[in-house]
């Protein structure tokens, strides 16, 4: 069981008459990326509300590093981070100012040299002292991750991180959150772009109709396909590796390869954040 | 309680950083007393107690509006955390669930006596002078904080249930308005016999009457009784509400 980071069991939900989870089981084992999959009003967010304590379950078990969702909420809320729909960053500070700020409400010690080590490492020490109002939205949603960090909670919730985003911003969050996985963090992140699942996750289940109807590797979801045919198509560029390829002007080049092939993540990661893919500098 | 202060002093800093919202809550108050101690003053002097200047009486009810048009920015400011997130974020985080609520409670507390402080300060330099005794001036800023918190309360409802800035803020101007239809800038004794009704007996009259007695050292009877019983019942009711909004909020 000490191996598990969340075990859900038959969690249920519903709103007025609308039954919106109706029993999903799904466990994540301790460092593992995995992505919660399904359209718009699936339940994704709901399932993350009850395990981030903000909801209460009408049924069912959540334990959340160990802890019962419903009985131990504060032991919970000690062992995770949200990061929403939403970038929830305070416009009025600057970067650095709301890293402190959490660090500050985590009682972390010396707030200020965590909150210049996670700048540094999501490539916002340059715009450390500008207010977070006047930041990109790639670079207010890697400020957000940043402030999720603080103080190393066993588990991440991201809920759909890549939502209004730009390529390039969701470019950089997808090098953040295989970064964070390196760090031996659990993370938890609801998508509705299958690309992104395929991407960043280890294990992918999809939810729908209030259920979990498939769960596993992504190596395991694709047996559930009729075997593959071998056909010979040609590779046209998409309408996005084109936008990447003329908007590229940090002459990287790292771009490009992030289509057809899967790069070793890391490689691109480190470079990129800290040459500071900030397009305001 | 130190999670507290930490979300206080973010909002201190928003305040600071915002000078905007500082130079709107003042100027309208200010403009007001410009506007009735020297176009209007002249005029109402006739209606006054013997002996009173008019910027003498008049203080307490400027007082109470700047307290009214603060207000609407305590509103505003929760609106924008519940709206940008940062609501939700503080409440998955291990702080206690009311920190957050607190901090916006005594952040409207603060600005707002700061407010009074500086009209205070314009009000002198416009000729007013005061009488009272330091033990007064406690109970005047007594009533004042009270009146703060009260209003606080009210606001904190539209703060976390309004769907828009403009729904958070416009519960702020029937209050502003009260102060008009009160004893606040004229004796009540010339309106017309319904509004003079309504005006003896809402709760600004007996607010700004309990001040100015306080201010002019002279005996405020039951109209201190009546003010703070006002006070104390509106904000014990908009506590309940407000608390019953924020808990169906998290």
């Amino acid at each position: 069981m000490a191996d598990k980071a969340l075990e859900v069991q038959g969690l249920r939900k519903s709103f007025k008459d609308q039954e919106v989870l109706r029993g999903v089981d799904f466990e994540v084992g301790r460092g593992e990326i995995f992505a919660l999959l399904g359209s718009n009003g699936a339940g994704k967010t709901t399932t993350i509300n009850i395990l981030a304590t903000l909801l209460k379950a009408d049924g069912g078990t959540a334990i959340v590093n160990g802890f019962d969702v419903a009985s131990a909420p504060e032991k919970v809320r000690e062992s995770i981070s949200l990061t929403g729909q939403f970038a929830a960053v305070d416009d009025i500070l600057t970067g650095r100012e709301n890293l402190i700020l959490i660090a500050r409400l985590r009682n972390v010690s010396a707030p200020a040299q965590v909150a210049d080590d996670l700048l540094a490492r999501f490539g916002l020490a340059g715009a450390a002292n500008k207010r977070a109002g006047a930041y990109s939205g790639g670079m207010k949603r890697r400020l957000d991750i940043a402030m999720s960090l603080v103080g190393a909670p066993a588990v991440i919730f991201l809920d759909e991180p890549t939502t209004g985003l730009d390529p390039e911003g969701r470019l950089e969050v997808w090098k953040t959150v295989r970064t964070l996985a390196d760090g031996g963090t659990t993370i938890l992140l609801t998508t509705q772009y299958l690309d992104e699942a395929e991407q960043l996750a280890d294990r992918v289940a999809i939810l729908h109709g209030g259920v979990i109807i498939a769960n596993g590797t992504l190596d395991e979801l694709k047996k559930l396909l009729p075997p593959a045919k071998v056909e010979y198509v040609e590779k046209q560029p998409t309408l996005e590796d084109v936008f990447l390829a003329i908007t590229d002007d940090k002459g990287s080049g790292t771009l490009s390869c992030v289509h057809d092939k899967v790069p070793d993540p890391l490689s691109s990661v480190g470079s990129l954040l800290r040459e500071g893919s900030d397009p305001d500098e | 309680m130190s999670k507290t202060i930490v979300l206080f002093g973010r909002l201190m800093r928003h305040i600071l950083r915002s000078p905007d919202t500082i130079i709107t809550v003042l100027l309208m108050p200010i403009a007001f007393m410009l506007l009735f101690v020297y176009v209007f003053g002249g005029a109402l002097k006739g209606s006054l107690p013997a002996g009173t200047t008019y910027v003498n009486y008049l203080l307490p009810g400027i007082l109470l509006i700047a307290i009214a048009s603060g207000i609407s920015y305590t509103a505003f400011r929760l609106f924008t955390d519940v709206q940008n997130g940062l609501f939700t974020r503080f409440n998955s985080m291990p702080i206690s669930r009311s920190a957050m609520l607190w901090a916006h409670v005594l952040t409207s507390l603060v600005s707002n006596m700061i407010s009074v402080v500086i009209i205070i300060a314009i009000a002198l330099l416009m000729g007013f002078r005061s009488s009272a005794s330091f033990l007064n001036w406690l109970a005047v800023i007594g009533i004042l904080a009270l009146f703060t918190l009260t209003l606080t309360w009210i606001a904190v409802i539209p703060g976390i249930t309004a769907k828009s800035i403009d729904g958070a803020s416009a519960f702020s101007y029937p209050i502003i308005f009260l102060p008009f239809l009160s004893s606040a800038f004229i004796p009540t004794a010339t309106m017309p016999k319904v509004l003079r009704i309504f005006a003896e007996n809402q709760p600004v009259t007996s607010i700004a009457n309990t001040i100015r007695a306080l201010l002019n050292s002279q005996p405020a009877g039951s109209s201190i009784w009546v003010a703070l019983a006002w006070c104390v019942g509106i904000m014990i009711v908009a506590y309940l509400f407000a608390m019953r909004a924020y808990r169906a909020k998290i």
